[in-house]
């Protein structure tokens, strides 16, 4: 591989991982805020939390891009007060896979969670530990392999990610080019044999991951 | 103890449990059938579980009224509880599990709490196991001792032994006797089973269907049909 498609498989990795650990504390709140309460208005937040499952990724993408513009209201916003720029930029490559794979770390956490006995929880309670001990001590450690595996999953999707990504942060080499733009990008210039080696090392790492993601479930399980 | 459920509604799945009950026994005894709303009388009084309307008074301190607003959150009542299943955190060793509730000074060496605790209901050797590995009838007495190492001031006992067969009933009885005998700590035991209720309470309260039926001594409302086995008087 030349440097520069060690260059795009680091930064593809580097940004996924980012914006998987970004996800993850709101997707978990939001996993958990969904299996255990009630509240009005609940079915419309898990529509919205799966839209992007179901909506084309371009589609999320413009929509990102009305939002994130310098003439958008949050890109505005943030170029205004702070001069931070996220369209065309590495941070919108982040946003972008991030929001495509927040649903699957959601939906995963939320079963995992949904998957806790909450008689354990109630027990908890009485022997006088605070909602914030039950939690980190019961809850998440129950939950926590569906949670992983769920990030996993999240991970490998950032990793394949491409409408949204275009849209948001462009297809501009060395600055905002993932794998799979780059792949796309070789083969409308009819370099083949680059795109097929992007292409080994991206179903690689996806194969790895799933891997890992299944394992993580089936250990749950077992559990 | 002295117990007082006043005035208590709870709409179940099929009728509505009503209660207007004081418990006054070392070991009271909740009897009924399966369904009966037993389970809910325990949630009730833990505050794992809001009523419509309610009562509930523990030796003077009130922990829910719902007229006034009033409702003490479950991990300030400082009422132990143990399911039917133990409910034992399955991740954590059966050490953790008993210090889970336990204040930092009964969980040291020596003569404490801890080992106290643990000599009477001779789990001393399950320490270091997970509660995967355990039997029932171990897993019980854990669960036991778990809350008994919070230093509750009720115990709430909700079917220890139905989960149990009768060789295992028989083991695990003795020790429940000797957390009443040694401890003192006052419990409500929910039950179906009258055996149980003549070996271990001196108070029963008997519901079906979410109302109380009878409430008085064992002696009072059980008798001997084909010994040893004891049978509520004039049935339900």
């Amino acid at each position: 591989m030349s440097p520069e498609e060690l260059q795009i498989v680091w930064f593809t990795a580097r940004v996924a991982a980012l914006s998987t650990v970004l996800i993850l504390p709101v997707g978990v709140a939001v996993a958990w805020l969904l299996a255990r309460r009630d509240w009005r208005g609940k079915s419309v937040i898990e529509t919205l939390v799966a839209l992007p499952l179901v909506m084309p990724p371009v589609a999320t993408g413009l929509l990102l891009l009305k939002l994130l513009g310098r003439r958008g209201p949050l890109g505005g916003f943030l170029h205004e007060h702070f001069d931070c720029d996220i369209v065309f930029t590495w941070r919108g490559v982040v946003v972008a896979v991030a929001a495509m794979s927040f649903p699957l770390l959601v939906r995963a956490a939320r079963i995992a969670f949904q998957e806790v006995n909450p008689r354990l929880e109630q027990i908890a309670s009485t022997l006088g530990a605070s909602f914030g001990r039950v939690f980190f001590t019961i809850t998440l450690p129950l939950a926590a392999r569906g949670i992983v595996a769920g990030a996993l999953l999240a991970f490998s999707r950032a990793l394949g990610e491409f409408g949204a990504t275009i849209l948001v942060a462009g297809n501009i080499p060395g600055k905002t080019q993932t794998i799979s733009l780059s792949i796309y990008s070789l083969v409308q210039l009819g370099h083949d044999a680059a795109a097929f080696r992007l292409l080994i090392v991206s179903v690689a790492i996806a194969f790895v991951v799933v891997w890992c993601s299944e394992l993580f479930y089936r250990r749950r399980d077992r559990a | 103890m002295k117990l007082r459920l006043h005035n208590v509604r709870l709409p179940l799945a099929h009728f509505a449990l009503e209660l207007d009950v004081e418990f006054t026994g070392q070991v009271a005894a909740v009897f009924g059938p399966s369904g009966a709303g037993k389970t809910s009388i325990l949630d009730l009084i833990a505050g794992l579980r809001r009523a419509q309307s309610a009562r509930i008074e523990l030796d003077g301190e009130m922990l829910t009224d719902t007229a006034h607003g009033v409702f003490v959150p479950t991990r300030q009542r400082g009422i132990g509880y143990v399911p039917q299943d133990g409910a034992l955190f399955p991740h954590l060793s059966v050490r953790h599990n008993l210090e889970y509730g336990a204040p930092r000074y009964a969980v040291g060496g020596g003569q404490s709490q801890f080992g106290h605790v643990v000599d009477v209901l001779e789990i001393g050797e399950l320490v270091n196991r997970r509660p995967q590995s355990l039997s029932g009838g171990e897993k019980q007495r854990v669960a036991l001792a778990r809350a008994l190492l919070s230093s509750p001031r009720l115990l709430l006992l909700d079917e220890p032994l139905a989960a149990l067969d009768q060789p295992l009933k028989l083991k695990i009885m003795p020790y429940l006797q000797r957390v009443r005998d040694e401890f003192r700590v006052p419990m409500i035991y929910v039950t179906h089973n009258a055996n149980e209720v003549m070996g271990l309470c001196d108070e029963v309260l008997v519901i079906e269907q979410g109302r109380q039926i009878r409430h008085g001594t064992p002696r009072d409302l059980f008798t001997v049909s084909d010994e040893p086995q004891f049978v509520l008087k004039n049935g339900l």
